[in-house]
């Protein structure tokens, strides 16, 4: 190389300094912050959404133990006020008068979960669809207080002591569920779009013709993730937290590394998603290729033990259903290392397989 | 380190897409410290050539050495010394100017400060905007100077100011006459004629993947012995008289080119009467006459007979 200086000229003055400047990983993991932070809606997806995902999830099904349910009394049948002063009384219930078509509309649009029809003081007839849980719920609430109205007198004596534990709601069972689906999502798309879209504006091409370490490049993406993960598993568990009281019962470190090993393997399957593909197209279709089976089979929003025994290995062996499974049991069972084995295992093994044959088979040109 | 001689050495570069032969048999060399231009139509392998000598895309056969060396035994040390720039890079648009020097300058061991970079590029006041707000005038001169971040010995270009406007492309053209005079090697591609002339010391003029003629532009341009070129319409219809201009006094050449005949001259001042007059006595009707310099461009239409650029 050159002496510093050795070939100034006219109109160029400098003075080649070496090791003056940044180490090449740090500029390109900055590099790649700036891109995802610039850009509103990557922001969004990753950490808007899955918050308002865990909110609507959480309001919809919340529990509610106070629950009241909402019955018809028919206002034409013959002893009407009988039946609605008998069920009055009762705090489990909301009583309405409806004629004879208000109450059918009722009926079949919810409004109202049954329909009592006073025939006469000692005969009255429920109407009701089986199938509607409420429906039968409130059978038993309108039967039990019209049978005590009448006197009837409980042969076995009953206390309630009620309990409403924390880490049983259906929040809690989304929420891990929700995370692992996160950082998922962030890490293909997030990997898998930049790189198609580097190599096809011929980024990767000028890079390479660069002394740039190939697999520093590749680490960069990694490293972003890491950083992003971090702040995405903050946000998601602490409004767990916070907004409905989601528990974290096992060890943080244990947590923390289920979410490492998470966000990695789904960055190295986003670099593997693009380590060919020429076009955002051709790199969007493999990756709904590969996210959607997971998302309906991995236990993010129903058990996986819906499947059949059959196909149980096969959703077992997905890297979601692994990922799901320790960040839920970690942070609802409270699972220690020991019973984690199993599922980091199917992580690391996902994770050395696509990075390797990412790293393989890129193409850089 | 000494500089060999000669900064790049091409034999016998030959190149295949499927049935189409991209380069063939192709030859070179460019001396260090000259500005040295591959001139040639779009598709006559100007790309796939600078590519392989920046080790980008494999030969199928020939040899390529640049700055002594070979690309498969030296490639990252050859890396630290050159400069590339391809002719399609896009930047990442929400990159700001100077974060993308200071990235491309973190690949090398050693080069000038970013701040020097955008001084010598004049992207001083759009140091903190965006790529996607650039010019293209400035995305190009951006791209130069992310080749310049490792100081490079040899500077590669590919069409740097095609799609570019006329002032754009002089700014351009100043850069490069600054980068040649500081004494770094360059091999630039291009399709204008005026951009070869203008910047390159020796020109090779490419076609189908070979090279047809390589000199300087003023030999080539000489070696026409044309002193001037007459350009000459005349009605249509029966314009394509073969043979026209056949021993007119002064005219060493003539083509026709739809409606226009293209004729060399030695002298204009005694050609054009005598072309005049011939028009005349063919009894056609002259529509226009223009006469101009030799350019390289009038090379390359007396080397294939086609232009440079399809109008
Ligand atoms: N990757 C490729 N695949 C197929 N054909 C190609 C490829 N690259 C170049 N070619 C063909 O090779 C020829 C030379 O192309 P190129 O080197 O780009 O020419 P130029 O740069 O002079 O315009 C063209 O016919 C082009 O279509
Ligand atoms: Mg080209």
């Amino acid at each position: 190389m050159s002496a510093p200086g050795s070939r100034e000229g006219p109109g160029i003055g400098w003075n080649p300094r070496p090791g003056e400047s940044e180490s090449p990983l740090i500029q390109l993991t900055r590099t790649r912050f700036r891109e995802f932070l610039r850009e509103p809606e990557a922001v969004f997806w990753t950490f808007v959404f899955p918050l308002l995902l865990a909110s609507g999830l959480g309001l919809a099904f919340r529990s509610r133990p106070n629950d009241v349910a909402k019955v018809g009394v028919l206002s034409t049948a013959p002893a009407a006020s009988l039946v609605r002063d008998a069920l009055a009384g009762d705090s489990s219930l909301t009583v309405v008068m409806l004629d004879d078509t208000s109450a059918t509309t009722a009926l079949r649009i919810g409004t109202v979960a049954l329909v009592v029809v006073a025939l006469d003081s000692q005969r009255v007839e429920y109407r009701l669809d089986r199938a509607r849980t409420e429906a039968r719920t409130a059978r038993f609430l309108v039967d039990d207080a019209l049978q005590r109205a009448r006197g009837r007198a409980n042969p076995v004596a009953v206390t309630e002591a009620l309990v409403s534990e924390r880490g049983s709601r259906y929040i809690d069972f989304v929420l891990p569920g929700l995370l692992a689906m996160n950082l998922m999502g962030s890490g293909m798309w997030g990997i898998g779009f930049s790189i198609v879209d580097a190599r096809r504006k011929k980024l990767l091409k000028r890079f390479v013709a660069t002394p740039m370490r190939r697999y520093h490049y590749l680490a960069s993406f990694l490293l972003m993730r890491l950083g992003l993960m971090v702040i995405e598993v903050s946000v998601i568990s602490a409004f767990g937290r916070f907004a409905f009281g989601v528990p974290m019962r096992g060890s943080v470190v244990a947590f923390a590394v289920a979410c490492l090993l998470g966000a990695l393997v789904f960055g190295s399957l986003g670099l593997l998603v693009a380590s060919r593909a020429r076009t955002i197209e051709a790199a969007s279709g493999l990756m709904n290729l590969i996210m959607l089976p997971m998302w309906v089979a991995s236990g993010v929003f129903f058990s996986a033990g819906n499947f059949p025994d059959a196909v149980q290995p096969f959703i077992q062996a997905l890297p979601l259903t692994a990922v799901v499974d320790s960040v839920r049991g970690i942070m609802i069972q409270g699972l220690g290392w020991a019973a984690l084995a199993p599922e980091f295992a199917i992580i690391a093994a996902w994770l050395v397989l696509s990075f390797g044959i990412a790293l393989r088979f890129f193409r850089w040109r | 380190m000494q500089s060999p001689a000669l900064a790049l050495e091409v034999r016998a570069l030959r190149k295949t897409f499927g049935t189409v032969v991209a380069v063939d048999a192709l030859d070179l060399q460019v001396r260090s410290g000259e500005c040295f231009g591959l001139l040639g139509p779009n598709g006559a392998g100007k790309t796939t050539t600078i590519e392989i000598c920046e080790g980008l895309q494999e030969p199928d056969s020939g040899d390529v050495i640049v700055l002594g060396r070979h690309w498969a035994s030296d490639e990252r040390a050859l890396r630290e010394r050159l400069g590339v720039q391809l002719q399609e890079t896009q930047f990442s648009e929400k990159v700001t100017v100077e974060e993308t020097i200071a990235l491309f300058r973190s690949f090398f061991r050693s080069g000038p400060a970013v701040e020097e970079i955008i001084g010598l590029v004049q992207l001083e006041e759009k140091r903190g905007a965006r790529v996607g707000t650039l010019s293209g005038g400035q995305k190009q001169r951006l791209s130069v100077a992310c080749a310049l971040a490792g100081d490079p010995e040899l500077l590669f270009l590919d069409e740097p100011t095609t799609g570019l406007d006329p002032q754009s492309r002089r700014q351009l053209w100043d850069l490069v006459e600054r980068l040649r005079a500081s004494g770094r090697t360059i091999v630039l591609t291009t399709h204008y004629m005026e951009e070869a002339e203008r910047l390159c010391d020796r020109v090779a003029i490419v076609d189908q993947g070979r090279v047809i003629a390589i000199d300087t532009p003023r030999a080539l341009i000489r070696s026409l012995g044309a002193e001037q070129v007459v350009e000459v319409e005349v009605s249509e219809g029966i314009a394509a008289t073969p043979g026209l201009f056949d021993g007119t006094q002064g005219v060493l050449s003539a083509r026709l080119d739809g409606p226009l005949w293209t004729l060399q001259v030695s002298a204009a001042h005694e050609a054009v009467p005598a072309v005049l007059h011939r028009v005349e006595e063919a009894g056609l009707s002259l529509t226009e006459l223009r006469t101009h310099t030799p350019t390289l461009e009038d090379v390359f239409v007396s080397l294939t007979g086609r232009h440079l650029r399809e109008q």
